[in-house]
């Protein structure tokens, strides 16, 4: 054959080149490297970190509460944010002008106001009316023109009690954090296709079916990147109850050690070391909540997928 | 089946369909052809109510779409039953638009389950059916972009024919698609109408129009310019704007 007489190419040679030498990448790893020696011989040397001290009171039994205390809140105020934050997106895009223009005000006031203002005037709402009722609106007047005596309200809360503390704190948080989060979720909802409320509709879907079962899981793969990062933001903002004032929440605990020790960078350390460890946390639970929401938008086979192929494989086979 | 009087629809000013009649009986395939803004998607999407009619008066198995005749005036339906008579209307899409957070059987019951109230036993026996008849039993739990285009629409047929509709409508189902996929979806079109499904489809294969339609509708500017036995439509077409128009398709 014509192929024996014709000699095949030698497979082509490696090639063995003498690499380009990038000198400024080595000047700037050394820059950056001195600089950091330098920071860790000040975190050794300097006196006044006080390490030993420092992590002593870091879990004294007060600040662990606080701990605690700081991601209770955010946590709560976070999933009541949500939820009032999809109650007023979904208002937002309703086709009703009057729910919508509803819907608008509220995040309009809401995001105007910082929340270390918002939180004071929460922790103060017990100087406007000393009890708060659940009743009829308007029942005085009501019973009045019936020619009748007296109310019609069943349930009265001391309003110094639920305007204190934790409740204030609560209150104003989820507040401001839903007037963040309609907007959020207001642009997850847009981002979803047309074509799936029309696909929902024409099989006879009804709205709100379709916005739960199809809209919203669809939704949520926008919404929670931004939301971890709110989720994040409001960690740190707990430290912003100091205006109602939650005494119970970390960075109070913290400061009130550092001031009565007089020994104020230890405690303010412990503090930056503290909010680092809970937002690493958090954004654990995000990776994983981003993760279940990417279902059928990678193109590798999840493992719910598999385990379902497979319990197929073994049904078939009996 | 489906009867049409005088269907007007505006969008804005623009007035896409300018007084439709036609009428579909039971067990029969139209098929319309024209060119793209002539408002064949349009009268479509009107038999279902995902758009709204302006004047004229549609009817689906005798019952008006989206609105109730009392007292010689129209009372337009809550969503409740909108939703009730597109239950027995299927319809399947130019862009699949399958639920892209669902795999393919999950697309299939969703309705059946949530709708309907079907058991989740029952419904996914159901499914896993539906999937192998449109060819699909071996991917039920691909989710749908991990399948091809044809696959794709194929799932959907089977989630539209999942709520057992009297009435199939089709939008452009094979526009979408890369050529070589084309076949497999129309194959299992084709099967449909043997079945006896009632069938609405809007297409540019001729090939299928001339095969498988019992009535081919010309529609140009938003009114029937012709209409008749496919056969005869496409070899001999008597007016002017349908003979320009297949002389550049065929």
């Amino acid at each position: 054959m014509a192929a024996d007489t014709i000699p095949r190419p030698a497979p082509p040679e490696q090639i063995r080149a003498v690499p380009v030498r990038h000198a400024g990448r080595w000047v700037a790893a050394a820059v950056i490297a001195v600089l950091a020696a330098m920071f860790v011989h000040m975190l050794v040397t300097n006196p006044v970190f006080q390490w030993g001290f420092m992590v002593d009171n870091m879990f004294a039994p007060p600040v662990l509460r606080g701990a605690r205390t700081t991601l209770l809140m955010t946590v709560l105020a976070m999933v009541l944010g949500v939820v009032l934050g999809i109650g007023v997106a979904v208002m937002r895009l309703s086709p009703n002008p009057v729910v919508s223009a509803a819907a608008w005000t509220y995040v309009w006031f809401f995001r105007a106001i910082p929340r270390i203002v918002l939180l004071f005037f929460c922790a103060n709402l017990g100087a406007l009316y000393a009890t708060y009722e659940l009743g009829i609106p308007f029942d005085r007047q009501l019973m009045g023109a019936l020619g009748l005596d007296g109310d019609l309200r069943f349930l009265g809360l001391d309003g110094n009690q639920i305007f204190a503390g934790f409740t204030a704190g609560l209150i104003g948080l989820v507040l401001s954090e839903a007037a963040y989060m309609a907007e959020i979720v207001r642009a997850g909802i847009q981002a979803v296709d047309p074509g799936q409320t029309e696909a929902a509709g024409a099989l006879g879907m009804s709205r709100s079916t379709t916005m739960r079962r199809i809209v919203l899981p669809q939704a949520m793969r926008v919404i929670i990147p931004p939301t971890g990062n709110e989720t994040i933001a409001m960690l740190k903002d707990t430290s912003l109850l100091i205006a109602v004032p939650v005494t119970s929440e970390l960075n109070f605990q913290l400061r009130a050690i550092g001031s009565r020790t007089f020994q104020i960078i230890p405690l303010a350390v412990a503090s930056i070391l503290w909010y680092v460890a809970l937002s690493s946390l958090l954004m654990v639970g995000q990776h994983f909540l981003e993760k279940r929401f990417s279902r059928g938008f990678g193109s590798r086979e999840t493992r719910a997928q598999r385990a379902a192929r497979e319990a197929d494989a073994v049904g078939s086979t009996h | 089946m489906v009867k049409a009087e005088g269907v007007r629809k505006s969008f804005g000013h623009v007035e896409v369909l300018k007084g439709i009649d036609l009428e579909v009986a039971a067990r029969e395939v139209l098929c319309v052809i024209g060119p793209s803004g002539s408002g064949k998607s349009t009268f479509l999407r009107c038999i279902n109510h995902l758009e709204k009619i302006n004047s004229g008066r549609l009817w689906v198995d005798d019952h008006l779409v989206g609105y109730r005749e009392r007292g010689g005036k129209l009372h337009e339906l809550p969503d409740r039953e909108v939703s009730a008579q597109r239950r027995d209307i299927g319809m399947v899409f130019q862009r699949f638009n399958l639920f892209p957070h669902m795999t393919a059987l999950q697309n299939v019951i969703e309705a059946p389950t949530r709708v309907k109230r079907v058991g989740k036993q029952e419904s996914r026996a159901r499914g896993q059916e539906l999937l192998e008849r449109v060819g699909l039993g071996d991917r039920v739990h691909a989710y749908p972009n991990q399948l091809s285009g044809g696959q794709q629409q194929r799932v959907a047929i089977a989630r539209a024919l999942a709520m057992e509709p009297k009435l199939m409508l089709f939008d452009e189902p094979t526009s979408a698609l890369d050529p070589e996929l084309v076949g497999e979806v129309l194959d299992v079109m084709r099967g449909l109408a043997a079945d006896g499904m009632t069938m609405v489809v809007v297409t540019h294969e001729m090939g299928f129009a001339r095969e498988v339609g019992d009535t081919l509708v010309f529609m140009d500017d938003g009114a029937v310019v012709e209409a008749g036995d496919p056969k005869v439509v496409l070899t001999d077409p008597q007016h002017q704007r349908t003979q320009a128009f297949l002389s550049k398709v065929l």
